[in-house]
């Protein structure tokens, strides 16, 4: 039933188009109908993505609060200046702009931890995933499940967990420890949003490493265990070699989504207490779109120097990406 | 030292090594499924158990009793030791460490226990009025349907936009082909927290701020989709598009009766990666819908949390409702996703 409906629709779809697609192709000819076929995702990338990539630029070097921007007078490099007026690049409080060195120096920390140990936890998992384990396939989708779910709704799980009532809480008392109101101490929260940010990618990676592992011939394995090579030697010596550039791939991957970290940490403590988990993204939404008055230059501005980062990660991604297809 | 972690099982039976790899597994278990089987449990809970601490892992809700003369109903006791031992009263009020009780069947008497000899009265109590308030105080239905709208719609044209360009791009030779790929390539280097602020410019100037629209369009031209579908499409041999070219068909008709159909697995992997990221994608609905009757479920879940007025007890059964959906999917299609992923290398 469903599926006759599905097929219909589909057929449908098919008649809906046919004449018009057979007159644009009698209208470009055969060697150019390539171009239609192009023009509706070409059209979209265009006004979506390419557009905003030049008025971003526009933005950064005009003043005041309007979006329209014929009502936006020019101010040259004045927003950059302001962003990157300080007298000491490590001291946030010595910067014009001291929030958004803040969320700076948040997202380097942020991006140092959470890759680190994200990384350390996905590969420890993916190795035990690659023994020949019984419910493998159950264990994968219970480690792979949370990077399904939204943020918005993994921020809610945690923070209900670690509410000041909450049973994390409640553990800890009955166990005979004190409380803690987790979510409203600066070091806490910040451990927390790394935490909640791992539990929730890290799946995904774990994912890719255990396809990286299961790519590794095992006839490497058998020899050495002829050699009577110890099982840790094999580790060092073949599985982890043979996984590097798949490391690599996951390493430069989860640097460039943790620099871009925003959703869950913001439904989970709003980039506080204080300023303690304002990340960049956070900094460039708040100064853009929720406080008044709109900053949109210097969103802009800020946007265009995180860019540039990641640019240069994209960059270094693309290298590794094209060295392991070229040792396969 | 690290040996156990490439142990092999069968060879010395089940030693050390496996046990070390179980255990870390059922931590990870733990971990990973414990938090959400708690919010499921506790969406059960009444509203007064929520407000329980320490929590009580079963949604058992305390029992509370209407008294002739008090207008609030109160919480039952039963009373474990002292002079009152064994009786089953009212609290009416606690002073320090001890409680002024009272027995229902004789409301005129007040009794005085210390809270130390006292235990509260549970039953096991399913708050469904938790789901059944979400749908008819909450409108849950009309953020389910935006969302919903806002998924489908931007699904197939996705996958309708996508798989054409990566069509024209894998089947044709026409000059630019390799620019216009390099083009759409390079856009993966763009990720789109970048633009926010000019994206707001150019949906504002078209009118589809506070509109599903101004969600759909901008996501609609996936880099990751055109290359996937490309790659797939690439296997496909000339010969077949060539035979039916032959019999008169048109171009259209050689993309959609033959080419799609035959990218169909390529297809399915791109329709559950954008059903995925438009169901749970924030930060740009956050930016484009700013009143409420526009609202995704992401977002109205996270406006409700914000509002200090916003019970735990509609929270919670609303987060549940949110993950469902998503849930069922891979439960139903576990294996196609994981195989997905693992190939193509997107989330």
């Amino acid at each position: 039933m469903l599926k006759t409906a599905a097929v219909q629709a589909y057929e449908g779809a098919f008649n809906l188009l046919e004449r018009p697609m057979l007159a644009l192709q009698k209208l470009f000819g055969q060697s150019r109908v390539a171009w239609v076929f192009l023009l509706p995702n070409l059209v979209i990338f265009g006004l979506f993505t390419f557009l905003p990539i030049i008025l971003n630029f526009v933005f950064a070097t005009t003043g005041g609060d309007r979006i329209i921007l014929a009502d936006r007078p020019f101010v040259g490099t004045e927003h950059f200046a302001s962003l990157l007026d300080c007298e000491s690049y490590f001291d946030p409080n010595s910067c014009h702009r001291d929030l958004f060195w803040r969320a700076v120096g948040n997202t380097g920390w942020f991006v140092l931890m959470q890759v680190g140990f994200m990384i350390l936890f996905s590969l420890i998992t993916a190795l035990i995933l690659n023994r020949d384990i019984v419910l493998r396939g159950f264990f994968r989708a219970v480690f792979f499940y949370p990077v399904l779910l939204s943020p918005v709704v993994v921020a809610l799980i945690w923070k209900w967990i670690l509410q000041r009532n909450g049973v994390l809480n409640a553990g800890l008392e009955g166990a005979g420890f004190g409380t803690i109101n987790w979510l409203l101490e600066a070091d806490w929260a910040f451990f927390w949003v790394v935490f909640v940010s791992i539990w929730c990618n890290m799946g995904f990676y774990v994912l890719i490493l255990l396809a990286g592992l299961q790519s590794i011939p095992s006839d490497v394995y058998e020899a050495a265990e002829m050699d009577g090579t110890p099982r840790w030697r094999q580790l060092w010596r073949i599985t982890l070699p043979l996984l590097m550039p798949t490391m690599l791939v996951v390493m430069v991957l989860s640097v460039i989504r943790a620099v871009q970290a925003f959703d869950e940490i913001y439904v989970l403590t709003g980039g506080g207490p204080g300023s303690a988990t304002t990340l960049l993204i956070q900094y460039i939404y708040d100064v853009g779109f929720s406080t008044r008055p709109r900053l949109y230059g210097l969103a802009a501005a800020a946007s265009l120097l995180m860019a540039g980062v990641l640019f240069v990660l994209t960059i270094i991604q693309l290298a590794a990406t094209r060295k392991q297809s070229g040792d396969n | 030292m690290f040996g156990w972690l490439i142990g092999r099982r069968g060879r010395h039976g089940f030693d050390l090594t496996d046990w070390m790899a179980f255990g870390f597994l059922g931590l990870g278990v733990f971990l990973m499924l414990g938090p959400v089987l708690w919010l499921v449990l506790s969406s059960f809970k009444t509203e007064a158990a929520l407000q329980e601490y320490p929590p009580k892992f079963l949604p058992l809700a305390p029992i509370e009793r209407m008294v002739e003369g008090f207008d609030q109903p109160l919480q039952m006791f039963t009373v474990t030791a002292g002079e009152h031992a064994g009786r089953e009263l009212a609290q009416v009020r606690r002073i320090g460490l001890n409680a002024q009780m009272v027995d229902p069947a004789n409301p005129s008497e007040r009794l005085n226990v210390a809270i130390s000899d006292r235990e509260p009265l549970r039953e096991f109590g399913i708050a469904t009025e938790n789901y059944t308030d979400v749908f008819s105080r909450f409108n849950f239905m009309l953020y389910f349907w935006n969302s919903t709208f806002i998924t489908v719609v931007a699904t197939i044209l996705t996958v309708l936009f996508n798989s054409m360009a990566a069509f024209a791009l894998a089947k044709y030779k026409f000059t630019g082909r390799n620019a216009v790929f390099v083009l759409i390539i390079a856009t993966l280097m763009i990720p789109p927290t970048i633009t926010l602020v000019p994206l707001f410019l150019v949906i504002s100037e078209m009118g589809m701020v506070n509109s599903h629209w101004g969600v759909i369009w901008p996501a609609i031209a996936t880099p990751t989709g055109v290359f996937l579908l490309r790659q797939y499409m690439l296997t496909i041999p000339d010969d077949l598009l060539d035979a039916a070219r032959m019999d008169n068909a048109s171009e259209w008709k050689v993309y959609w009766k033959i080419v799609l159909p035959l990218s169909a697995p390529a297809l399915a992997v791109l329709v559950i990666f954008s059903v995925m990221w438009r169901w749970n994608e924030f930060l740009w609905p956050l930016i484009v819908l700013n009143r409420s009757e526009v609202f995704t479920l992401q977002l109205a879940l996270n406006s409700f949390q914000g509002e200090l007025q916003t019970s735990w007890s509609n929270l919670l059964a609303m987060t549940v409702l949110t993950l469902l959906p998503i849930t069922i999917v891979f439960a139903f299609l576990q294996k196609y996703i994981t195989q997905g992923i693992a190939q193509s290398g997107v989330k």
